[in-house]
C-alpha cells in the first residue's frame, strides 16, 4: 500500500462539499452558497489513527456523464486518478436528487463512502432520513454529518480508514438497465477486462464505449496502458453489440436516456424507501422569500436596495475607523522620523524607508483596511444566504438577450471577489463561445483590490460639499452607479462580442436556487476578515512596499531638473488630460498592474513627493492634497471610470493565458476593457468640458 | 379523465403536472435527464424572475431555473 492516502470529495454543486472539505483538513478555502463554487482540484491533508489522508475536492456536478469541463474533470479523477476511496457528499434536503450522483460514482467505483451531509437543515425541515437503511440500499457505508458545525466528520474519517483498509463488506448497489441493454454489456467486458485488467471497471468502461463516449475513448488511451483505441477486435465486438440494441428497438442515440432512467429511476425508490418528510410543506418559508426577492415588482429594486445599503454601511462605517487608524500610523511615522534623525542616518535611507515605504504602507492600511473589514463580511452574508443564484435568476433574460450564457451572472459575482476567480470560475459555462465572452468581460466589476479605491475616491470626494449623513448616501449611490456601469458594459459589451469576434446564440442553460441556509455569522466574520481582508490587504502591502521605494527615489532621482515621476508624468499628461486623468494618476494605473489595490497609494505618493505637502492625517487633509493637485469632480469620476474599465491586473492576465491557451485572447482581453476605458472617460471628459459643467 | 398535453413553459404558476417527453436534443437533453427530468417525473411551476424569463422549477426536491426555449423542449401532462 501506498503511504499517502488518496480521498477523492465528490458531489452536486452546492451541497457543503467544500465545507466538508474544510472541516477535515482545516484549510480555509473559501465556500459559498452557490453552484461552481470549486472549479479546480483543490487538495488538503488530514489524519486520521496516525495516518495522512490527502483529500482532493474535486468540481461539483450533477453527473458523470462529463457533458462540460468541471464534469469531465470530476470523473476523470475518480476514474483514472485511482483514489483509495470516493467520498460523495449529499445533500439530505434533497437527497434522491443526489443520489443519481451516487449511483453513478458506485459505477465507477466500489470503493465509495456517501456522506449525508447538511443533516441539521434537513432536521429543521422535518425531513427524516433512515440512513442504516440507505446504507443498505447502497451496499457501502453511509455517514450523516453537519459540517459547518463539524458533527459527525469523527465518523466520516471511521468510515473511509475502514473502507481504505477493506474492513468493511462492500457490495455496492449496481444499477441494470434491463436485458437488451446488458447483453450487449455482456458481449464486450470481457475483452476489456482483458485489455485493462484492473485499472478500470469494466462493467463501466463497456457502457461508455457502447455509448459512443468519445472523451471516453481518448480518455481511456490517455489513461491506461492496454490500448483500446483503434483497438480492431474491440470495435468489432462494439459494432456487433450495437447491432443487438438496434434489433431491439435501441438507437445510438437512445441509450444513454435509458442508462440515465434508469439511474433516476433507482434513485427515486431508494428515496421513497428511506427518507420521510414529515412536513409536506417544508420549503415554503424558502418559496416564500424567493416570492419577493425574485418577483416581477420587488426582483430588480431589492436587489439594488442590497447592494446600497451594503455600500452605505461600508462608507458610512469605515470613515471613522480609516481616521483614528490613519492618525495612529502616521504618529509613528514622526517617531520613526525622529529615531532615524537622532540615529543621525542618512536622508535618503529615511525617504526610501519611511517617505517612501512606510507611508505608503501606512496608506494602504488607512484607506483598505476598514472598508474591505466591513464590506467582505456583508458580501459574505449574502452569499452564505444564497442570494447569489438569486441575482443570477433575475439578470438571466439580460445575459440572454446579450447573447451570453446566464451563468455568466454567476461569474460576474465571482469577479467582485477577484477577477482572477472569476476567470477560472467560467469553466462553469459548457459553451467555448460563451465562455470566452465571460472571461472577457469579467474584469468590468469591480475586484476587491478595486474596491478600496473606488470606495474611497467616492468616499473622500464625491458629495465632498455635503454633510453628514447626506455625504455617505451620497457616496453610495455613486458606487452602486458605477457597479450598475459595470454591469451594464458587462451586457453591452458581451452583446458586442457576440455580434462580431464571438458570433452565435445564446446556449441553453439550467440554474439551481439552492435552499436559502441560515449563515453562521461568526465563522463569516472570521472567514471573510481572516482569507480575504487579510489576504488582500497582504498582497496589496507586499506590493506596495517595493512600490513605494520605486516610486520615492523615482521622484527624488533628478535628470535634467526635473524628477524622474515628473518626466514620466509630463509624457503621459497630454493622453491623461484627454482622459479626465493627470499625468500621475495614468502613470499609477501602469505602475499599479502587478495588483490594482496600489493604485490609489502610488497616486498620494506621488502627489507627496512632489513636495506640496509632507504628513497627511486625515481624510479632508488627503481630499485637499488632492484638490491642490487639481483634482475636480470631473477627476475622480475619471478615475473611478478608468479603475472600474482598464486592463486585467497582472494576475489576472496570466490567468486568462492559462484557461484560454491562446495568447490571442488573452491579447483581446488586455484590448477590451483598455479600449473601452479610454472611450468612455474620453467621452465623458470631452462633454463635460464642452458643456462648461466643470 | 382527460389529460393535456402542453410544453413546459406554457404550465401556470403553481401548477404541477407529469413529464411526458423531453423533445430536446444533444447537450441541453442529457443535462435535463442529469437533473431527474425523465419521463413520469413531477413538475411544479414555481415562478417568473423580474423580466418573465427564466421560470423556476421545482423537479426532485429541487428547485431549477429554465429558460423558457428549454422549457419550451419539455412536454407535459396535466389532468
Amino acid at each position: 500500500m501506498g503511504l499517502e492516502l488518496i480521498i477523492a470529495l465528490a458531489g452536486n454543486p452546492n451541497v457543503g462539499k467544500s465545507t466538508v472539505f474544510n472541516s477535515l483538513t482545516g484549510l480555509r478555502q473559501h465556500t459559498g452558497n452557490w453552484p461552481g463554487k470549486t472549479v479546480s482540484n483543490a487538495r488538503g491533508q488530514y489524519r486520521h489513527k496516525d495516518r495522512e489522508f490527502t483529500l482532493v475536492d474535486i468540481p461539483g456536478t450533477y453527473s458523470l456523464m462529463a457533458n462540460s469541463v468541471e464534469e469531465e474533470v470530476a470523473r476523470d479523477y475518480i476514474c483514472f486518478g485511482r483514489p483509495d476511496a470516493t467520498v460523495v457528499v449529499a445533500d439530505a434536503t434533497c437527497l434522491e436528487r443526489n443520489l443519481i450522483l451516487v449511483l453513478q460514482t458506485l459505477e465507477i467505483t466500489d470503493k465509495v463512502v456517501v456522506c449525508v451531509n447538511l443533516m441539521d437543515e434537513a432536521q429543521k425541515k422535518k425531513i427524516k432520513i433512515n440512513l442504516k437503511d440507505l446504507s443498505k440500499c447502497l451496499g457501502v457505508p453511509v455517514v450523516g454529518t453537519s459540517a459547518r458545525n463539524n458533527r459527525g466528520l469523527k465518523d466520516l474519517m471511521a468510515a473511509v480508514d475502514r473502507v481504505v483498509r477493506r474492513d468493511t463488506l462492500m457490495q455496492p448497489l449496481k444499477v441494470t438497465y434491463g436485458d437488451d441493454i446488458e447483453k450487449a454489456i455482456v458481449s464486450i467486458e470481457p475483452y476489456i477486462k482483458r485489455m485493462t485488467g484492473d485499472q478500470i471497471n469494466s462493467r463501466w468502461a463497456a457502457v461508455k464505449l457502447l455509448d459512443g463516449d468519445e472523451r471516453m475513448s481518448s480518455a481511456l488511451q490517455k489513461h491506461c496502458d492496454g490500448n483500446l483505441f483503434n483497438d480492431k477486435i474491440l470495435s468489432g465486438q462494439l459494432d456487433a453489440a450495437r447491432s443487438i440494441l438496434a434489433e431491439n428497438g435501441i438507437k445510438p442515440g437512445d441509450l444513454r436516456d435509458r442508462i440515465i432512467s434508469c439511474t433516476v429511476r433507482v434513485a427515486e425508490k431508494i428515496s421513497r424507501l428511506v427518507v420521510t418528510f414529515e412536513n409536506e410543506n417544508y420549503n415554503s418559508l424558502d418559496r416564500r422569500i424567493d416570492r419577493v426577492v425574485t418577483s416581477q415588482l420587488f426582483g430588480i429594486p431589492v436587489m439594488l436596495g442590497l447592494l446600497g445599503v451594503i455600500f452605505w454601511l461600508t462608507i458610512a462605517g469605515a470613515n471613522y475607523p480609516s481616521k483614528i487608524i490613519a492618525s495612529f500610523l502616521f504618529l509613528v511615522e514622526d517617531r520613526l522620523t525622529e529615531m532615524f534623525l537622532s540615529a543621525g542616518w542618512p536622508d535618503w535611507l529615511h525617504g526610501l524607508l519611511v517617505l517612501g515605504m512606510y507611508r505608503t504602507l501606512a496608506w494602504v492600511v488607512a484607506v483598505m483596511l476598514p472598508p474591505m473589514a466591513i464590506f467582505f463580511p456583508l458580501f459574505t452574508l449574502l452569499e452564505d444566504l444564497g442570494y447569489l443564484p438569486r441575482i443570477a435568476f433575475n439578470l438571466d433574460n439580460f445575459f440572454k438577450k446579450a447573447c451570453a450564457h446566464g451563468k455568466q451572472a454567476l461569474t460576474m459575482c465571482m469577479g467582485f471577489g477577484c477577477n482572477a476567480a472569476g476567470v477560472v470560475g467560467c469553466r462553469i459555462i459548457e459553451s467555448p463561445r460563451e465562455r470566452l465572452i465571460a472571461i472577457l468581460t469579467n474584469v468590468f466589476v469591480p475586484c476587491n483590490g478595486r474596491f478600496p479605491t473606488l470606495i474611497a475616491i467616492s468616499s473622500i470626494f464625491i458629495g465632498g460639499s455635503l454633510s453628514g449623513a447626506f455625504r455617505s448616501v451620497f457616496s453610495a449611490l455613486t458606487l452602486m452607479g458605477v457597479i450598475v456601469l459595470g454591469v451594464l458594459m458587462t451586457l453591452l459589451i458581451s452583446r458586442l462580442l457576440s455580434s462580431t469576434l464571438l458570433k452565435g446564440l445564446p446556449s441553453s442553460f439550467t440554474l439551481e436556487l439552492p435552499p436559502y441556509r441560515r449563515p453562521r455569522v461568526g465563522q463569516i466574520i472570521i472567514r471573510s476578515v481572516l482569507d480575504r481582508t487579510f489576504f488582500v490587504l497582504g498582497r496589496a502591502a507586499a506590493v506596495a512596499a517595493p512600490a513605494g521605494m520605486v516610486i520615492w527615489s523615482m521622484a527624488n532621482i533628478q535628470v535634467g531638473g526635473a524628477s524622474l515621476l515628473e518626466h514620466g508624468a509630463g509624457f503621459l499628461q497630454p493622453l491623461a488630460g484627454l482622459l479626465g486623468l493627470d499625468g500621475y494618476i495614468l502613470m499609477g494605473f501602469i505602475l499599479g498592474f502587478p495588483a490594482n489595490e496600489i493604485i490609489l497609494p502610488i497616486i498620494i505618493m506621488s502627489y507627496m513627493a512632489e513636495g506640496s505637502m509632507l504628513t497627511i492625517d486625515s481624510l479632508e487633509a488627503l481630499q485637499q492634497l488632492l484638490v491642490s493637485h487639481g483634482w475636480t469632480w470631473l477627476t475622480a469620476v475619471c478615475v473611478m471610470l478608468f479603475s472600474l474599465m482598464h486592463y486585467p491586473c497582472g494576475t489576472t492576465l496570466w490567468t486568462i493565458k492559462k484557461e484560454t491557451r491562446s495568447i490571442k485572447w488573452t491579447v483581446i482581453s488586455f484590448l477590451v476593457p483598455t479600449i473601452t476605458g479610454i472611450a468612455v472617460c474620453f467621452l465623458v471628459a470631452t462633454i463635460v468640458r464642452m458643456l462648461g459643467l466643470i | 379523465m382527460k389529460e393535456y398535453l402542453i410544453p413546459l413553459h406554457q404550465l401556470p404558476l403553481g401548477s404541477t403536472a407529469r413529464v411526458r417527453k423531453i423533445v430536446a436534443e444533444g447537450n441541453i437533453r442529457r443535462r435535463m435527464l442529469d437533473l431527474g427530468l425523465i419521463a413520469d417525473t413531477m413538475v411544479e411551476a414555481l415562478q417568473k424572475s423580474p423580466s418573465g424569463d427564466p421560470t423556476a422549477y421545482q423537479i426532485r426536491g429541487a428547485v431549477i431555473a429554465l429558460r423558457s426555449e428549454e422549457a419550451s423542449k419539455i412536454i407535459v401532462s396535466i389532468d
